[in-house]
């Protein structure tokens, strides 16, 4: 089963160093998870500066600055991984370096069928 | 066998529904992977024995008779559903594959800590995790739940079906967690037990101070689990509640009127209750791993040691509420070492400490705090000052007996 892990934690919390640790320290984790057949994706996300949320309303789109919700916490990275339960994607989750500032959401994926297979 | 009539069958069962079937059900989910389907193959099992026994006799193993049987009425009733679905035949082909050595005793006591552990997951709500357990583990019904929280049945069923559709859709395994995660793990199962305790001993809101069914309810899952994972906090924790149990008819008058510790007819403790408790305590302390369930049951044997309020030894609480406070900081450790404190040296030193936690900022809103305060105040005939703390905590109390009990205490006062 897989499952989304989404990395939440405040974005000025995080010096240029610990950032650059944290990604080597992440990169060593998916290698570990393919290893062992449970990584599907990972990556860290641009600042929240960056972000724009898109609506179409009526067939028309506004596209407004900043991210659709305004919290403490914002959304950093993510992994996808493949785990048997809930517990094996909480272990993971645990492992994720930015879980010792931040927060990770573990999210179960619905797996629709008839979806293309990616590369 | 004529020797088994039907009526005397149909005794035996409902002796055995009330002693085995959550046994039962412990092990039908792990072996169908699903509550809901081993709730309906458990009651199909039961029926299956009601008409069989009679003319076949009993089986030499009656639980694991219902076991297997409870599991072949599962498959059936997945390969019905199959006929809609094809897609559930292959669940009821690796369910059949799955040929289980369903005797083994090790293997059972295993479920059933399997079943507490998946109803005390911490991915599901507090709440959630306790109306679970009470459902799944001890088998109440819902509607014993909802009368039990006053809640509507419809609200507890929502949370139940809740409950488990997350444990299927994020499928939370059927397991006893790993060596690494046990303590933490276990800490939730812990909580969820105590939570139900203390929602017997005293309600959080309405008029009736304690409700027998939960309480025991508590006391019997915290017996299951010595017998099943005899840690040395679950130890800890059974005996806390057995002797705050031990209270329970000194505890308040037939009225329904709070009776203080103090004042209490020591005569109407449980004995019984009091020894097994603290023969508990010492079994925990012999661990020297002592947490926080032992020493507040340690704290409550030094009370139920004393043969009358003097004799207490408070000296020897404010040294377990130490320990209690490196353990598990809070502020209402804090509030009750302050009591300790004032017991055993003066009331002005425990006014003082509750002083210090009120200007802090903690406890501003507990009624408890205030009440204690007030009681120091009374003792030391500083009665403007009682009045104003009684007041305060008349103000936050909600339970009936608690008002009820503070309105005569400021009566007195005057």
């Amino acid at each position: 089963m897989q499952y989304m892990l989404l990395i939440y934690s405040d974005e000025e919390d995080w010096t240029p160093e610990e950032r650059e640790h944290c990604f080597a320290e992440s990169t060593e984790l998916t290698h570990e998870l393919h290893d062992r057949g449970q990584f599907v994706s990972a990556s860290p996300l641009e600042s929240v500066k960056t972000a724009l949320s898109v609506r179409v309303r009526n067939g028309k789109r506004t596209v407004t600055e900043g991210p659709f919700a305004e919290t403490r916490e914002q959304l950093g990275g993510y992994f996808i991984v493949d785990a048997k339960d809930l517990n094996e994607a909480i272990a993971i989750a645990a492992r994720i370096p930015s879980v010792r500032k931040g927060t990770v959401e573990v999210r179960p994926v619905v797996e629709l069928t008839g979806l293309p297979v990616s590369k | 066998m004529s020797e088994f009539t039907t009526s005397s069958i149909r005794e035996f069962l409902d002796t055995l529904y009330r002693t085995e079937s959550r046994r039962v059900f412990a092990t039908l989910v792990r072996l169908l992977g699903d509550f809901d389907l081993a709730e309906e193959a458990l009651s199909d099992a039961f029926a299956a024995a009601l008409r069989k026994w009679p003319q076949e006799g009993l089986p030499a193993n009656p639980r694991a008779w219902l076991v297997s049987v409870g599991r072949f009425k599962g498959i059936d009733i997945i390969r019905r559903r199959a006929r809609f679905d094809a897609s559930l035949e292959c669940i009821a082909l690796s369910v059949e594959a799955n040929e289980p050595e369903i005797v083994e005793n090790d293997e059972l006591a295993d479920d059933r800590l399997r079943l507490i552990f998946t109803c005390c997951h911490p991915a599901l709500a507090p709440e959630a995790q306790v109306a679970l357990t009470l459902r799944e583990v001890c088998g109440l019904t819902t509607e014993a739940i909802a009368s039990a929280f006053l809640k509507a049945p419809s609200t507890l069923a929502q949370r139940i079906v809740r409950a488990k559709a997350r444990i299927r859709d994020a499928k939370i395994p059927y397991q006893v967690p790993e060596r690494e995660d046990l303590p933490q793990r276990l800490d939730t199962v812990l909580q969820v037990i105590y939570l139900v305790f203390n929602e017997g001993y005293a309600a959080s809101s309405g008029e009736t101070l304690t409700r027998p069914d939960l309480s025991g309810e508590a006391i019997r899952l915290g017996r299951l689990l010595v017998e099943l994972l005899p840690d040395p906090e679950v130890l800890g924790l059974l005996a806390l509640m057995l002797l705050q149990e031990s209270r329970r008819t000194a505890r308040s008058s037939p009225r329904g009127e709070i009776i203080l510790l103090e004042d209490q007819d020591r005569a109407l403790w449980d004995r019984e209750s009091i020894a097994e408790g603290k023969q508990l305590v010492d079994k925990a302390f012999a661990s020297n791993e002592v947490g926080p369930y032992t020493l507040q049951a340690a704290i409550a044997a030094v009370h139920a040691d004393a043969a009358n309020p003097a004799d207490t030894d408070w000296t020897r609480i404010v040294t377990l509420y130490n320990l209690l406070l490196q353990a598990n900081p809070s502020p209402i450790v804090e509030l009750n070492r302050a009591v300790a404190v004032a017991m055993a040296t003066e009331f002005e030193q425990g006014i003082r400490l509750i002083d210090a936690i009120l200007d802090r900022g903690d406890l501003i809103e507990y009624h408890l705090a205030h009440a204690a305060r007030a009681d120091l105040c009374r003792r030391l005939s500083r009665v403007d000052e009682a009045r104003l703390s009684y007041q305060r905590a008349l103000e936050l109390a909600q339970q009936e007996p608690e008002r009820n009990f503070l309105e005569k205490r400021l009566r007195d006062l005057a």
